[in-house]
């Protein structure tokens, strides 16, 4: 029927006086885009369904392909865009929910680029990088009330256990199944070799990582998949995943497709059957359980553990964090609303939560208020997208943040925000094991070490133009931070001044 | 813009003498140390500390106040009258010189807490003393404690240090330590408090530099219950001491390898057990770290504790003669005094120099 046309959204252009016709770009697209006509041997394209992922455009041997959004449009009007009736004649044709993945695209403000950092000038020095000390290391994890000494008077270590890590970034909560073997390689090999941290997400941990468990945080979901006592204590740390940024107050559906061969048995579940994670935990309906399910973590690993509680940022978020601050948890982290997914709602995606920026300032201040930031670390994340969010977050008042989408990107990904499909062609957000070979964790490690060196590098040298040599006294520094273009009430709950202030 | 309103940046000099055997000397060698240092101030803002200046009055906590006018001295003093017990009031001595103006009225009030109101509040002594302080200078508006201690005393005021020396006859004093401040500040505070030392209690902070690690130190030290309103480095600094040494019980060695933290680069090339205290000193007080350029006189019962920043980004020397300790910015601070030195030395960043009564100069190990 007609009416169910939707012309697509991008075109893919072929430079004819380019093409080879090498079908490259045929084998390489799962969505099968590419044809090859051989009576007239000439390479055709399906734009309908491609899915703008620029697997053909980056490995087409003579730059013959580009992808370009496309010009057809309905007649133009401010209120109804043409993605608005796109999204509707599709529910009109299907009845479905619209799914979506990765972070929420719109176009609401993004903080992280209305703040501006501070440098040195005159009346104290700049810090050269390259010539002094510059400390990026960092401890998670709560801190002690009391300082205890022995007969010799010397101190005795009392902490509780905690999290060290190189530098303040860990690989955020991304689960086998969702992502491929080869992707949680990647970032386990990536988190060894810089030691920092990955988070397992909730689909288990298959049984060759174990042994990065120094470097593992082991997520524990209402979907509780993968969850058994060996799995509890390989890790550094335990998650409790209450919330995820890019899809506040819903759970997870993982298909019964991604649940072939290993992914089941990591996740204990039967092949082929769909991984459903209830939007809440069933035995969490208020604080006092999630106190209960700290300690019953706890308890399951002799209280060796640290146990991090991870909410999505929404509105009463302080008072939230708040009463985890007192429920035993060790760290709290934060997703914002432009956090990634492997698949969620659109409508809930693009519509629910709030900013990491907006979230993370009003949290750090309710806990210094109330005395009680000593008890927990903030880990923040939703989105991290460069060393300069990392700077401006940790100086807002975090500990340390998560990144995901931004890791990624160095494995291959190109946010063509098609996860949900399962077909990515990067290797990345995929079972179907041609495709999965395409990333190769050699390499895929590589590139993830060199992002967060290079990341690192640039810390450095920002906190050396503020005079900074140790990342803890940048920790919570707001006053080198200037909003700029933003309102009383913003720079109000970002506790920031206005640039030129 | 007064001073708190807005965060004002300063250079300076330092200079302090101590004798170790306790015997008292009278104020007028540090007044001739600072002077020589006369351009490392510009003229807005000078003080001393002194300590063992009021032997006869050594079990009460001195209170030195300035106060804009007459009734808000009354109400501080009912104030005072509600929880302190007040042995002695009185002006506090000046003499008139041409270049020190606009002084407010300066008192000064040996107390001691009424013995109810302490039990009633459940605090410590030292902690209710505190407390009265910070409830004077945050709720009574032109009322400012500037000096708190036992058996010691600051005495400041904006001026180069020299004049305030002389304003307040600091020659007719004498005690067994000074400290001694000459501020070059950024901006035209002109308020008495903001200069420095800077006290609580016993512990009296001078300091040269400009601390990037500011507003990560007062949020963090604001959580304790200390309330950071002049926004000077020197008051952060103070707090931090004060939480440190009489809150956590920290040794002032201790405490200078949280302020001034060894790199991690030396803490790895340490002995096991030594490793241990300083990664947990680093983990625990991480909030406590001070970075950007210092150095400091920290003054206390008993001595005083000599840091540079862990970079050293500030000059700062050491001489040693007998039992007396010198610290000054310039070495020449030092030789105006005492030409003729035992040892004189210039510590690393990081590196304490303590000095206490009837003990060693220490550096901290």
């Amino acid at each position: 029927m007609a009416v169910n046309f939707l012309y697509p959204e991008y075109e893919v252009v072929r430079n004819y006086d380019r093409c080879i016709v090498c079908r490259v770009c045929e084998r390489q697209c799962a969505n099968e885009v590419h044809e090859h006509l051989a009576a007239s041997n000439k390479m055709v394209c399906d734009d309908s369904k491609c899915v703008n992922c620029h697997r053909c455009v980056s490995l087409c041997p003579t730059r013959a392909l580009k992808i370009v959004k496309t010009d057809n449009t309905y007649k133009e009007n401010a209120n109804w865009s043409g993605k608005t009736i796109n999204e509707l004649y599709r529910q009109a044709g299907n009845g479905g929910v619209l799914l979506s993945s990765m972070g929420n695209p719109e176009s609401y403000p993004v903080y992280f680029d209305r703040i501006l950092l501070n440098a040195s000038q005159v009346t104290n020095p700049s810090i050269d990088p390259l010539r002094e000390p510059m400390e990026t290391k960092v401890f998670l994890g709560a801190k002690p009330k009391v300082i205890e000494r022995d007969k010799d008077n010397r101190i005795i270590n009392n902490l509780t256990p905690y999290l060290t890590l190189s530098i303040p970034v860990i690989f955020s909560a991304m689960s086998y199944g969702s992502i491929s073997y080869n992707a949680h390689e990647s970032l386990a090999r990536a988190a060894k070799e810089l030691n920092i941290l990955y988070n397992t997400g909730e689909g288990g941990l298959h049984e060759d990582f174990y042994c990065y468990g120094e470097h593992t945080i082991v997520q524990v979901a209402s979907g509780r998949f993968g969850v058994h006592p060996d799995y509890l204590s390989s890790g550094a740390a335990i998650e409790i995943k209450m919330g995820q940024g890019a899809k506040p107050g819903i759970g997870g559906h993982l298909p019964g497709a991604k649940i072939v061969g290993d992914v089941s048995r990591t996740r204990m579940i039967p092949e082929g059957s769909d991984a459903i994670s209830p939007a809440p935990h069933h035995d969490i309906y208020s604080i006092e359980d999630l106190r209960q399910l700290v300690y019953s973590l706890k308890e399951a690993t002799n209280y060796k553990k640290p146990v991090i509680v991870k909410i999505a940022a929404v509105h009463n978020v302080s008072a939230i964090a708040s009463g985890i601050a007192r429920s035993g948890a060790d760290i709290i982290a934060i997703d914002g609303f432009r956090g990634g997914t492997g698949a969620a709602p659109t409508r809930i995606r693009d519509n629910v939560g709030i900013p990491i920026e907006l979230a993370l300032a009003s949290v750090d201040k309710r806990l210094r208020d109330e005395g009680i930031r000593d008890n927990v670390s903030l880990i923040v994340g939703g989105s991290i997208r460069s060393s300069a969010d990392i700077v401006k977050a940790i100086a807002l008042g975090a500990d340390c943040v998560y990144i995901a989408t931004a890791a990624l990107l160095a494995l291959g990904c190109h946010l063509c925000r098609s996860c949900h499909s399962g077909k990515c062609n990067w290797g990345i957000a995929t079972q179907i094991p041609k495709l999965v070979k395409r990333l190769n964790p050699e390499i895929g490690y590589k590139r993830l070490v060199n992002l967060i060196k290079a990341w690192q590098h640039e810390i450095k040298e920002m906190m050396g133009g503020m005079g900074i040599n140790s990342i803890e006294s940048l920790k919570g520094n707001r006053l080198m931070l200037r909003g700029i273009g933003l309102n009383e009430k913003e720079l109000e709950i970002l506790g920031i001044k206005h640039a030129g202030e | 813009m007064l001073e708190g309103q807005v965060r004002i940046p300063s250079g300076c000099a330092i200079s302090g003498i101590v004798d170790k055997s306790g015997k008292r000397m009278s104020g007028e060698a540090i007044i001739k140390s600072i002077t020589v240092m006369h351009d490392r101030s510009n003229g807005l803002g000078g003080g001393f500390a002194a300590y063992g200046i009021y032997p006869e009055y050594k079990d009460y906590y001195a209170l030195h106040i300035f106060y804009d006018n007459a009734s808000t001295k009354k109400s501080c003093e009912e104030f005072l009258e509600r929880h302190f017990d007040i042995i002695n009031l009185s002006k506090i001595p000046t003499r008139k010189v041409r270049e020190i103006t606009d002084e407010p009225l300066i008192w000064r009030y040996f107390v001691t807490p009424l013995a109810t109101k302490l039990s009633d509040s459940q605090l410590d002594e030292r902690e209710f003393v505190a407390k009265c302080v910070f409830r004077v200078n945050t709720r009574i508006d032109g009322a400012y404690v500037f000096s708190s201690g036992k058996n010691m005393g600051v005495f400041k005021a904006v001026g180069f240090p020299e004049d305030v020396g002389r304003f307040y006859r600091l020659d007719e004093y004498e005690g067994y330590c000074f400290t001694c401040h000459g501020r070059y500040p950024t901006n035209t505070p002109g308020w008495w408090g903001g200069a420095h030392p800077f006290a609580l209690l016993d512990y009296s902070v001078v300091h040269n530099g400009e601390i990037s690690s500011y507003d990560a130190n007062r949020r963090a030290i604001e959580m304790y219950g200390y309330k950071c309103t002049l926004q000077t480095d020197t008051e952060v600094i103070t707090y931090i001491i004060d939480y440190l040494h009489r809150k956590k019980g920290l040794r002032f060695d201790e405490i200078s390898s949280v302020i001034a933290a060894p790199f991690w680069q030396t803490i790895y090339r340490m002995e096991p057990i030594k490793r241990m205290t300083h990664e947990y000193l680093r983990n625990v007080f991480a909030a406590q770290l001070i970075t950007g350029p210092f150095s400091i006189i920290v003054g206390f019962d008993g001595g005083f504790m000599a840091l540079n920043d862990r970079l050293k980004l500030r000059s700062m020397v050491v001489g040693e003669k007998g039992d007396k300790v010198y610290v000054a910015s310039e070495e020449a601070a030092i030789r105006i005094i005492e030409p003729n030195l035992d040892s004189v030395w210039s510590p690393n960043g990081g590196e304490p120099v303590i000095a206490l009564l009837n003990g060693g100069v220490s550096n901290g190990s």
